[in-house]
């Protein structure tokens, strides 16, 4: 299993996937919006999203693990 | 009774300020310095920032969300009106180019310290914007009327104007939402995020085309004008180094343009303004190449951020001159005649953003020590122990270098850059550096792609390894 961090502190504006989901690398997991900015965070590798740790609209920082992978 | 005619003849008194940041901050002082009183506002995330104890009033206006506090119309003007306020500030950004808001200040009996409601209504708008400023005779690059949602139209489009094209927000500005397309595949992508962005940011998704010119300067010319016809252009900025269309590093005046070209193209527009009953402040952006010439861009009917390089050339108080000529004060009664400049100036805007990928960088200012020295102001809304929230724009301070040439200016913003100590967030200062430190930027050799050959050097690299 593996944590994916948030890259900016902001607000989640979007979660574009559900637990128990596929992903492949490079696709969009989350959006995190930050200073007027939207900053989509992308998936390293192909896995399955174990669990998911944030909400829309919650505030997250830098560094903060949102998602857990495998 | 014509509401402008009975606002326009009365000194003010007292005026709210709609913003935060380094623009509350300035126009705090210019209200200052001109014996007025000043009401600040502030949200929830800016309760505590040094510049509303400047203020002669600082009043709550709800959480952090812009949504609910500084675009909040009704809200602000209750307040203005509750504190006996004659008139409002509206900065740049947030509400500053919104007619609506100018209009119903206005029906509230206040004075909108900008151009009237009517401008904001018809240059605010690009395509309007666009066309109208075309049947004045402004020089305009091809684009597309709002095209509707449909793949086939916005193809076609694509193609009446020819590949690469501009994907914008009609009702946008700041850079926010403009992507690029250099084909079919990528022109749908880019409009489909185009248009979440537009939505989101702008409340419209409505979105045009316009062809895009590879690597053309950024230049812009400064009007005040008073609401009798008197207008004044006061020279141009150069505002080519950009990171996602937005302003990084700017310059007064233009360099290495030929001198008459900028002069007819200032005289043109000052008469051109003069002839529609353009009022107050604004600036004409224009795209600049040495093929094309001059072509117009956008028309900001507002403060803008770098008018302080202008201000620094000229001796001219740019923000003390909008209050007075909204106030109804004649042109000649507000500046010199003729205006003059003097050497040169440059503004950096510091970003909390990370220096490569510029990713926004939010986050509690532990240090923030400024630099001093010759020929050297800062412009900020922060202190050091402030917290920079995610919920506005990363602009954290300006740092305006003056110079009696455009070497000593650059080296003296240099200098400033390295003394600037900066903890807890990361900035672009590392960035700005590197482009004073191009041989493009020494040499004159400035365009809006300029960034992307620093980022592209080894050096910086180097750093994201």
């Amino acid at each position: 299993m593996k944590s994916i961090e948030s890259q900016v502190g902001g607000q989640i504006m979007s979660i574009d996937v559900s637990e128990g989901a596929n992903v492949t690398a490079g696709q969009t997991l989350l959006v995190v919006e930050s200073m007027k900015m939207e900053i989509p965070l992308e998936a390293e590798e192909n896995g399955t999203i174990k669990t998911i740790l944030v909400k829309l609209g919650d505030t997250v920082a830098e560094g903060q693990i949102v998602m857990e992978i495998e | 009774m014509n509401t402008q005619e009975n606002i326009s003849h009365r000194p003010l008194r007292r005026v709210l300020v709609a913003n935060r940041g380094a623009a509350a901050a300035r126009v705090i002082r210019a209200l200052r310095g001109l014996g007025i009183a000043s009401i600040a506002v502030y949200s929830e995330a800016d309760a505590g920032l040094p510049y509303l104890q400047e203020a002669d009033l600082a009043i709550p206006i709800g959480p952090a969300q812009a949504s609910l506090s500084y675009l909040d119309q009704e809200n602000i003007i209750r307040v203005a009106v509750e504190a006996e306020a004659d008139g409002i500030h509206p900065g740049y950004g947030f509400l500053s180019e919104n007619a609506d808001f100018a209009e119903r200040v206005q029906a509230a009996g206040l004075c909108f310290i900008g151009p009237s409601p009517q401008w904001l209504r018809r240059l605010g708008h690009k395509t309007k914007a666009r066309s109208f400023m075309a049947s004045e005779g402004m020089p305009q690059a091809a684009s597309s009327p709002v095209l509707p949602d449909d793949p086939a139209a916005i193809a076609a489009a694509a193609d009446t104007i020819g590949f690469p094209v501009l994907i914008k927000p009609a009702g946008g500005g700041g850079g926010i939402g403009m992507l690029p397309a250099h084909d079919h595949t990528e022109l749908a992508t880019a409009w489909s995020k185009a248009r979440s962005i537009s939505q989101k940011s702008f409340g419209t998704a409505e979105l045009y085309l316009e062809k895009l010119i590879s690597a053309p300067r950024h230049v812009e010319f400064q009007v005040l004008a008073d609401r009798y016809g008197g207008v004044r252009v006061l020279f141009e900025r150069d505002c080519s180094v950009q990171r996602r269309h937005q302003k990084v590093i700017e310059e007064a005046r233009a360099p290495a343009i030929n001198e008459q070209v900028l002069e007819r193209m200032s005289t043109m527009i000052a008469e051109l303004l003069a002839r529609i009953g353009y009022d107050v402040i604004g600036t004409v952006e224009m795209l600049y190449t040495p093929e094309a010439g001059f072509v117009f861009l956008e028309m900001n009917t507002r403060l803008q951020v770098e008018h302080a390089i202008t201000e620094e050339i000229t001796g001219i108080d740019i923000v003390t001159a909008q209050i007075r000529l909204a106030a109804g004060e004649p042109i000649d009664a507000v500046l010199p005649q003729p205006v003059t400049a003097q050497g040169h100036a440059i503004e950096a805007r510091i970003y909390a953003e990370d220096p490569v990928r510029f990713l926004p960088s939010p986050g509690p200012l532990q240090t923030f020590t400024l630099p001093q020295g010759d020929g050297i102001r800062i412009e900020t809304g922060y202190a050091q122990g402030c917290t920079v929230s995610p919920y506005y724009d990363p602009m954290i301070a300006k740092v305006i270098a003056w110079g009696e040439d455009r070497p000593t200016a650059i080296q003296r913003l240099r200098q400033a850059l390295t003394e600037f100590d900066i903890r807890g967030i990361k900035t672009n200062i590392p960035f700005i550096i590197r482009v004073l430190d191009h041989d493009d930027f020494h040499a004159c050799r400035i365009d809006t792609a300029l960034s992307q050959r620093v980022l592209a050097t080894p050096e910086t690299q180097k750093e994201t390894i």
